[in-house]
């Protein structure tokens, strides 16, 4: 479990804490600080190198030189990436640099990319992020890394006037300052942020109007399925969001925070962790049998399964018979990328949550996409 | 000889009832109450009998899984500390904990849903990745040399090490953030069992391998003065390094598998029972493995109590207590 910290490898590795709670980050930066050490000696001394040829150059021929840079006519934003100025861009600021609304942008958050589309501005989207799947139209633009990833020369190459990041790419936020391009932070949050975020960055683009449409629908869509759902029993419910295959080890659940816990609420469940205030947590059988969740719905990030491998990971929950969604053959198993993106087809996912719930045929069951098998197999 | 057997007596006395009493009262401990009277009533049906429930499939197989993997940690901890005559030995020096997490990591990554007997592939691919790396360490050292050079299986050991961890991490980062999130916490170490599937499949690689750690505590005695001493006075030096090597390493891999790289207990346990009992290996060992049980199996019950219902990773807390212990350690043997 090291890697190779001190001579016997006595200690922070051995932990197997050092491990993981900093994690990938720990382990990450450990061997990038020795690589870059030498990176940077190497670039610095290339630096340097480069740094007097220029200088060198330019006092030979500096007025011409100058001149010629001049009459190349630089944009503002290459200017800025020569002569690293900063100027601050407001995190999820409304205003735009040049005034103008962004036309090419980067979406490095699957759940802002699916929003773009919602409120029509598909074709404004130049590149995505290496995560997203949805819609079919993503397949054909160019992936630029993803949240620990990002591939910065890629998204300065494709020039964007937008980027749409996450908040704690906070090195990727100080490049592309230093280039002048705007930064949009998403944060993922409870359901309310979803058409909240939607209204926000519509409006950040010159399309309030459709994005208050688009809004309105998901709100509509939500709306229609609690009163819908008004007055009928909540069943307890544990929301799964991980463990491991086959087995009943390491289960991650919702917690009473973020969008699914919202989204189980709103579809008439009772979340059996909804007084833990977290958006996922691990918790032991034992918790599990005392709890006693009537319903148990379990999200896989997989479109489908095979019905053995789906009847395969259902019995598995055999090993807790005391469990009240055990001994009645109440756990769900939902199929599909788009149960876990907070983004517009939130309602997909609160109908599919209903109709395993209530078991109720009024609402549309088969929804998920076009084309494909439902997404739930019981 | 009399005295030796007086304080092996008094010794798996008092950590054998240490032991016994944590594997005891753990099951009795948890944030849910359960009534004993009810826990081995009969009349109720099992499959109606929550408190029987928590007690057979939540508690008990967890305090049994933490005494194994805290008692072969433990007692492997003793052995690589004297066959590498290195105090800061651990049994996840020579790579084998880091083979075995990169069979664990693959195995999540690739999606192997397989399980047989509640064994899941994650964990037979962890001991597949032990195995395969003992084999490789082993090689090394003998490659180059005629009889089994301790310093080359160092250097191997911590190679191989620092290699699989750079797989590991280089799987981890390919992984997406589901897997990530998973693999993050199988390195944590977890003994939530649920069941005693996983806890039979580690068991005959453990009974082994405690067979052979009970002939070795002699020729370890002289074997960490001296190779040359311990061979004077009659000691088949390789054929005792062969076996210490092989039967700590598969210990390790089972425990590794079933538990999760459980980081510390290897380290510390050892020399706190050192600090008690003396060097004695024919104490030592046996004392580690009782203590190492107790210590893992009270680890264990902070893990799932602190901050109940939230789990927390058991490799935590034991770094949590291991950590401090192990520099104050260092500073005092100055």
């Amino acid at each position: 479990m090291r890697v190779g910290a001190g001579g016997w490898g006595l200690g922070a590795r051995d932990s197997g804490l050092g491990a993981r709670g900093s994690g990938l980050g720990a382990r990450g930066s450990g061997l990038g600080v020795r690589g870059s050490g030498l990176g940077a000696r190497d670039s610095g001394l290339g630096i340097r190198l480069t740094a007097a040829v220029l200088a060198l150059v330019l006092l030979v021929t500096a007025p011409n030189a100058r001149r010629a840079v001049l009459a190349r006519g630089l944009s503002c934003r290459e200017r800025a990436l020569l002569c690293g100025s900063s100027r601050r861009e407001p995190p999820g600021g409304r205003t735009v640099e040049s005034g103008h609304a962004p036309t090419r942008i980067i979406s490095l958050v699957p759940s802002a990319t699916e929003m773009l589309f919602a409120i029509g501005a598909g074709p404004r989207v130049v590149a995505v992020s290496s995560y997203d799947r949805y819609p079919p139209e993503v397949e054909r633009l160019p992936r630029v890394g993803a949240l620990v990833d990002p591939d910065v020369e890629r998204i300065l190459s494709l020039r964007p006037d937008l980027v749409i990041a996450y908040s704690s790419q906070t090195d990727l936020l100080a490049q592309l300052e230093r280039a002048r391009i705007p930064v949009y932070f998403y944060r993922h949050g409870s359901l309310a942020d979803i058409t909240r975020g939607m209204r926000d960055l519509g409006s950040r683009l010159g399309l309030t109007a459709e994005a208050g449409a688009a809004a309105a629908r998901i709100d509509r869509g939500l709306t229609d399925i609690r009163t819908r759902l008004a007055g009928k029993r909540r069943p307890r419910t544990m929301l799964v969001i991980g463990r491991e295959p086959q087995s009943l080890r390491a289960i991650n659940v919702s917690g009473g925070y973020g969008f699914l816990h919202d989204l189980l609420d709103l579809a008439g469940g009772e979340n059996v962790f909804g007084d833990v205030k977290r958006e996922s947590m691990m918790v032991a059988t034992e918790t599990i049998l005392a709890r006693a969740p009537e319903v148990i719905i379990e999200l896989h990030y997989s479109d489908r399964a095979s019905p053995d491998a789906a009847a395969r990971e259902r019995e598995a929950w055999n090993l807790l018979p005391g469990v009240p969604a055990v001994k009645n053959g109440r756990i769900y198993l939902l199929y599909g990328g788009e149960l876990v993106v907070p983004g517009p087809r939130v309602v997909l996912t609160a109908q599919t949550f209903a109709r395993v719930l209530h078991e109720t045929r009024g609402l549309p069951s088969t929804p998920l996409r076009p084309g494909k098998t439902p997404g739930s197999t019981r | 000889m009399t005295d030796v057997r007086r304080r092996l007596a008094v010794s798996m006395l008092v950590f054998g009832s240490l032991a016994f009493l944590a594997v005891i009262g753990a099951p009795l401990l948890g944030t849910t109450p359960i009534r004993l009277a009810r826990v081995f009533d009969r009349t109720i049906p099992f499959a109606d009998n929550v408190d029987a429930q928590i007690f057979f499939i939540a508690r008990l197989p967890r305090a049994l899984a933490g005494a194994l993997v805290g008692a072969t940690l433990a007692a492997a901890g003793v052995v690589f500390q004297a066959l590498l005559r290195n105090p800061l030995a651990t049994p996840f020096t020579l790579g084998v904990s880091a083979g075995a997490s990169l069979g664990a990591m693959l195995a999540i990554t690739m999606r192997l849903h397989l399980s047989l007997w509640g064994v899941s592939a994650v964990t037979a691919a962890s001991l597949v990745g032990s195995l395969c790396a003992v084999g490789i360490v082993y090689a090394m050292a003998r490659a180059r040399h005629r009889g089994f050079s301790t310093n080359i299986l160092l250097l191997a050991g911590v190679t191989l090490n620092s290699f699989f961890s750079a797989l590991i991490l280089f799987v981890q980062y390919l992984a997406d953030s589901a897997e990530a999130l998973r693999t993050m916490r199988w390195l944590m170490g977890d003994l939530d069992i649920a069941g005693y599937g996983p806890l039979l499949a580690a068991l005959p690689l453990c009974t082994v391998a405690f067979v052979a750690f009970a002939w070795l505590p002699r020729a370890l005695n002289l074997l960490s003065l001296d190779t040359d001493a311990a061979a004077s006075r009659g000691v088949n030096v390789l054929r005792v390094q062969r076996v210490a090597f092989f039967s700590a390493s598969m210990a390790t891999g089972a425990a590794v598998s079933l538990g999760g790289p459980i980081g510390f207990i290897g380290i510390i346990i050892p020399h706190l029972v050192r600090l008690m009992v003396g060097a004695d290996h024919r104490i030592v060992l046996p004392a580690s493995a009782l203590f190492g049980a107790a210590f893992l199996v009270a680890a264990d019950v902070v893990a799932r109590t602190a901050m109940a219902p939230v789990e927390l990773p058991v490799g935590i807390i034991t770094a949590l207590i291991g950590g401090p212990f192990f520099l104050w350690l260092l500073v005092r043997q100055r």
